[in-house]
């Protein structure tokens, strides 16, 4: 199909409806205001709910009842809305509700700035939910892939009865590119909701659970957890790209618009006989491991819109964290292609 | 031919409550579970667990159910409701749930006019975690966090919620009835039925506020605790229908 040009969060709200999402609630904030404004009218129109809610607490909790009714469902913030959720985000993830939180993230911390920011990768990866959870989190760097990974995103929701986190950041938002909505996602086997979600239990109770009666139904609920769902998803949902890595000596390790400002500074770097490629993860978690393992690479450099929050990540998966370099900017600020290139310079001492 | 005068309602599981002896909650379990077995109901109703002593609800009722982060049932009701308009949703909230931490949730849901039915506990008390101060803690009364009686002064004001929601558009019905005497009982279970009713005929959001005793936080006996309820609470918290939009009200 012919691509149309759109602004990034109109498309995750189009991709969202395309991908069968039949109820949304969100709270305004800048940068993703266009993903509520679109669903509000076009939604409706596609036989799905529109609710702007009382607040982003309000948005989750929504989530979790809906989400407990078996639709698929969405919700969209931003950096201390994100942060709002986490409560609810952690009983989404217990009581297993398949749902998908759109995170457009701005410099923080507190209401930071509006401008684009990578600074909520600690919060997307690590959450800020009581006890022991993974989310798997998709980073798109554009906005066609932010639209198959919004309408994957549903898919690896109801595949393992998990929230999944989309994180853009506010230049994906609000920058237009020409995107394909015709892209095909696989459609994945998965449980049907008859058998476990609320309103199908006929007399034979569906229970969405916040709650066990003592610790050893806690712990055993947690195991399965890390068993069934986290050690599958570690083996089968990694995603990453690899960049001009066939011949590469050092590697840029970035995510989401950094790594677009690696590329270009690739190239730079290349024409001064810099052997340099990138390591893109586009999921963050669960984090690619195998692309860490290349022999061949002198330097990891991990170029963010932060202050460094996947340098360990890095550090873990390169088994080495001497050969973990850092540069980035944060707050708002997105680095240039030229800045990233000196930095890059001065890290490998201007050595071929 | 034997014929049955009384028995546990279908809405209803085996398991035995838990409730300490003259606690409110037992009675409003089994109203509700009588109103809903009534409707014919039993097999097309989901309820919101509170985070509360009523938090094991799901072992009491033989609904669909969901356990509900603290104040947020009345958000996670608005989530099942719009996903099946056709079965009868019920959220179960004391009032340190329901008029503490979950006032915005509680206030947008009547607003919207969410076609759900709230049954609001009101103990005066925090029970769940050992009888600390709640909104609804009258003057004077002892808490764990007011020892020597809550001092409006110091401690701020009770808060009157079907007072307060009655303010709103959104609401179809709202009414504050106890459990404190058998006449109250028979009245509590028109004014739930009369809720759930309305939610039906998809008028609108629906509230009865329970006004109930915490004899194991109040320091009271269960007799005595239902006293205070009648000398007490009542007169702070008056009986009757807030809002009823059939009538006009
Ligand atoms: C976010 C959060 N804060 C605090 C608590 C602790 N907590 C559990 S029950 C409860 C109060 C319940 O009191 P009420 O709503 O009056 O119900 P009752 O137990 O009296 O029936 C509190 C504060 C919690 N579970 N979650
Ligand atoms: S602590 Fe109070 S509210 Fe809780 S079960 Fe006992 S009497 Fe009822």
């Amino acid at each position: 199909m012919a691509k149309v040009l759109m602004k990034g969060n109109e498309a995750v709200g189009k991709a969202a409806i395309q991908a069968g999402c039949k109820f949304f609630a969100g709270y305004p904030i800048t940068p993703q205001n266009e993903v509520p404004e679109y669903l509000s009218r076009e939604l409706p129109l596609a036989g799905g709910t529109f609710i702007q809610s009382e607040s982003e607490v309000a948005a989750i909790n929504m989530l979790y009842g809906a989400g407990g009714s078996g639709a698929r469902c969405m919700t969209s913030s931003s950096s201390p809305g994100i942060a709002l959720k986490q409560e609810g985000i952690g009983y989404c993830v217990f009581g297993e509700i398949p749902c998908v939180i759109n995170s457009v993230a701005r410099g923080g911390p507190a209401l930071g700035t509006i401008q684009p920011s990578q600074q909520d990768y600690n919060q997307a990866t690590r959450g800020g939910a009581n006890g022991d959870y993974h989310i798997p989190v998709l980073a798109p760097a554009s906005i066609q892939e932010a639209v198959n990974f919004i309408k994957e995103a549903f898919e690896i929701a109801d595949v393992y009865r998990t929230p999944v986190i989309v994180l853009e950041d506010g230049l994906i938002g609000q920058m237009m590119e020409p995107v394909d909505f015709d892209v095909p996602v696989k459609k994945r086997e998965h449980t049907p909701k008859s058998e476990w979600a609320m309103g199908y239990g006929n007399g034979n109770p569906h229970l969405i659970e916040g709650i066990v009666m003592d610790a050893p139904m806690c712990e055993k609920k947690n195991r399965r957890f890390f068993k069934e769902k986290y050690e599958v998803i570690e083996k089968e949902e990694v995603r990453y790209e690899e960049y001009m890595m066939d011949d590469a000596e050092y590697a840029f390790v970035a995510y989401g618009s950094s790594s677009r400002i690696c590329k270009t500074a690739i190239k730079t770097l290349r024409e001064k006989g810099i052997k340099i490629g990138l390591i893109r993860p586009q999921t963050l978690w669960p984090f690619p491991q195998v692309p860490f393992q290349n022999k061949n690479i002198k330097l990891f450099i991990d170029i963010e819109m932060n202050m460094g929050q996947m340098v360990p990540d890095v550090a873990l998966a390169v088994n080495d964290k001497n050969k973990v370099k850092f540069f980035g900017r944060c707050g708002g600020m997105i680095p240039s292609p030229e800045e990233v290139v000196e930095a890059t310079e001065k890290i490998i001492g201007g050595a071929k | 031919m034997p014929t049955t005068l009384f028995k546990k309602p279908n809405g209803l599981t085996d398991k035995k409550f838990h409730y300490c002896p003259g606690c409110g909650h037992g009675i409003v379990h089994r109203l509700i579970a009588e109103c809903v077995d009534e409707m014919g109901d039993t097999n097309n109703t989901i309820i919101c667990a509170p985070v509360g002593c009523a938090v094991f609800i799901p072992n009491y009722f033989v609904y669909d159910s969901i356990h509900c982060a603290h104040g947020r049932a009345p958000a996670t009701a608005t989530g099942i409701k719009r996903t099946h308009p056709d079965k009868t949703v019920i959220t179960y909230q004391g009032d340190g749930d329901l008029a503490s931490i979950g006032m915005a949730e509680i206030i947008h849901a009547a607003a919207r006019g969410e076609k759900f039915t709230t049954v609001f506990i009101n103990n005066g008390i925090y029970g769940m975690t050992g009888g600390q101060m709640a909104p609804t803690t009258l003057p004077g009364m002892k808490s764990t966090t007011s020892q020597s009686g809550r001092d409006p002064k110091l401690n701020g004001n009770p808060i009157r919620i079907c007072e307060l929601l009655a303010t709103l558009t959104g609401p179809a019905y709202i009414e504050r009835v106890a459990v404190d005497s058998p006449a109250h009982v028979i009245r509590a279970k028109a004014a739930i039925k009369k809720a759930l009713q309305y939610q039906k005929e998809k008028l609108g959001f629906s509230l009865v506020e329970v006004v109930s005793s915490c004899p194991t936080n109040w320091g009271k006996t269960a007799v005595k605790a239902m006293e205070f309820v009648k000398t007490d609470m009542i007169p702070y918290y008056p009986l009757g229908v807030y809002k009823d939009i059939k009538e006009g009200k």
